[in-house]
């Protein structure tokens, strides 16, 4: 895409109908929760809109988030937006590495100070900066030089947004989210291990549409694909309210596609769009596919006990606490059956 | 740490530790008592049959009485039936129940244990209002009486809007259950609410006392 050319001109080139891309801008519409007359206003604003400059930072992470986005839906027209971004630095993507890489993400936030779309994937080390360096730069740093004069932070992924993996217990790095280390910029969290794609174009193309935010959720997710719960939205939730649970992953009720509460399933307190918008060109979702959901896109969902482990069942410790307690109780219990029958033979001399 | 993270983690320890210690501390504290001295020669040895005989005899209203406190009695049993299948036949609950003692039983589908859950919740505010405007019950009730009302109300309340998944997020709504559940568990041990486990404890002590003094009660 050249540079003075607009999405409606790159996507025609690309072969993209009139046809298909309203369609694309009527589910954009729908996924970002806008009523359907708003529907032309994203498609005035998506063909007219000049690319966003985009850099892209990856940190302490998996390359999944990258993996999930490029090897899912291509060649769809949400590849081709995201094709349409002018992403100038992506160092897992493109072709060039070390300092010449260092030297165009430096041009391109000079060229576009206070308007570039900063992506960051993966969490950063806040304990000793050495864990992890790119061309000899340490993610924190990187970090606060790129978001300085950027128009936006997008946090892809659980450990940009949370903190992730990476900074499951014992934390060895120290690692952090984007979030606690900028205060002072706009800051999106596309949680997910990994984030579905469609949200992650949803979300671009939110800034494509109306040069703003979308709105977000108190853990500054945006609420159109985190304002439900999976459980809330699961076609296994009915097996639920009839109490139909599967006991094991091959007893009888797993062949029946019965609710994975007990196999523990966290889709009540896990908030995503994985049961409406799927995976794999809306193939499935883990719950599909017969494993219960394990709160990936919720922080410390790495710590939150075991994922086989039912939401109920309580962290009540160990059976020698609950037994120690219950061996205090009974010697206090003993001390004051004692101190009773003290003072009651004391009463019974002074009365007699 | 979220507030669910906190309610099924450190907060459910504590609350477990202190209810089992505030139990086992009055129930050995009672039976290690002083027992009275007999004034007379004992009519009876046969304790135990008296003491199992006045469980049983106690577990419905005196004939004498029936008539004054049929409603209460029946009323009491009903919303307790109610309240333990509640506790006892949700599937969460077993869940919880399984993580502690280490096996399960069936239970009954989530949408019908409503109903038990519902039909005690409604009982209970009703018996409060009318603790609240009779008189007489009015002058036997005491302030932590009215504290242990509340506590399981709002018990069924918070569990009946999380499984319903009204009002906040589903993940606070359950939090908040969970945590008035252990306020409830430590409440229990301190107050009249640990007839949970007195209630066979006394009617079997004064059975047995009864006994050896010659009363079959």
């Amino acid at each position: 895409m050249r540079k003075n050319q607009n999405l409606g001109e790159y996507l025609q080139m690309q072969g993209v109908s009139r046809r298909g891309f309203l369609k694309f801008c009527s589910a954009t519409a729908s996924m970002m929760a806008l009523p359907p007359s708003a529907v032309a206003q994203v498609a005035e604003a998506l063909a007219t809109a000049r690319r966003p400059s985009v850099i892209w930072l990856s940190f302490q992470e998996c390359t999944g988030c990258t993996e999930s986005l490029t090897r899912s839906h291509a060649p769809t027209v949400e590849s081709l937006i995201f094709d349409a971004i002018s992403l100038d630095y992506h160092h897992t993507l493109q072709a060039a590495a070390g300092h010449g890489a260092e030297a165009a993400r430096e041009a391109a936030m000079e060229e576009n100070k206070g308007e570039y779309i900063l992506v960051v994937d993966g969490s950063i080390p806040n304990g000793n900066n050495g864990y992890s360096t790119i061309a000899g730069i340490s993610n924190l740093d990187m970090l606060k030089e790129a978001a300085e004069h950027c128009f936006a932070i997008v946090a892809v992924g659980t450990c940009a947004a949370f903190g992730g993996l990476p900074n499951a217990q014992p934390n060895p790095t120290g690692a952090v989210s984007v979030s606690e280390i900028i205060k002072d910029k706009p800051i999106i969290n596309v949680s997910g291990c990994p984030p579905i794609p469609v949200v992650i174009t949803g979300v671009l193309s939110h800034f494509l549409t109306f040069g703003t935010i979308p709105e977000l959720d108190a853990l500054g997710r945006p609420a159109a694909f985190f304002g439900q719960n999976i459980h809330d939205r699961c076609y296994r939730r009915p097996f639920y309210e009839r109490g139909q649970f599967a006991e094991t992953f091959d007893d009888e009720g797993a062949r029946k596609g019965w609710c994975l509460y007990k196999l523990g399933c966290k889709g009540p307190i896990t908030y995503n769009a994985c049961a409406t918008l799927k995976w794999n060109q809306g193939t499935g979702f883990p719950i599909q596919a017969g494993h219960g959901c394990i709160g990936c896109s919720e922080p410390q969902f790495w710590d939150k006990g075991g994922f086989y482990e039912p939401i109920s069942a309580g962290q009540w410790g160990t059976r020698d606490a609950l037994l120690g307690a219950a061996a205090a109780g009974a010697a206090l219990g003993v001390g004051s059956a004692l101190a009773a029958r003290r003072r009651q033979k004391k009463a019974q001399e002074t009365t007699l | 740490m979220t507030l669910l993270d906190f309610a099924i983690g450190p907060a459910l320890q504590w609350s477990l530790m202190i209810m089992i210690v505030g139990l086992c501390w009055r129930v050995v504290g009672v039976f290690l008592g002083r027992w009275r001295r007999d004034l007379s020669r004992p009519r009876s040895d046969a304790l135990v049959q008296g003491g199992l005989r006045a469980i049983i005899t106690r577990s419905a209203p005196a004939r004498e009485l029936e008539k004054n406190i049929r409603f209460q009695h029946f009323t009491g049993y009903i919303w307790h039936i109610g309240f333990f299948m509640t506790v006892l036949l949700y599937e969460p609950h077993i869940d919880f129940f399984k993580s502690i003692l280490g096996f399960g039983w069936p239970g009954l589908p989530s949408h019908l244990v409503v109903f038990p859950a519902a039909i005690a919740l409604a009982i209970l505010v009703m018996l409060t209002i009318r603790r609240m405007i009779d008189p007489m019950m009015r002058t036997i009730t005491r302030p932590d009486d009215y504290l242990s009302l509340i506590i399981i109300i709002s018990a069924l309340i918070t569990g009946l809007m999380a499984s319903a998944h009204i009002g906040p997020r589903y993940e606070t709504m359950l939090a908040l259950h969970i945590l008035n559940v252990e306020l409830l568990f430590v409440w229990i041990p301190f107050s009249k609410l640990a007839h949970m486990i007195f209630w066979l404890l006394s009617r079997y002590r004064i059975g047995a006392y009864f006994e050896r003094k010659g009363v079959k009660a």
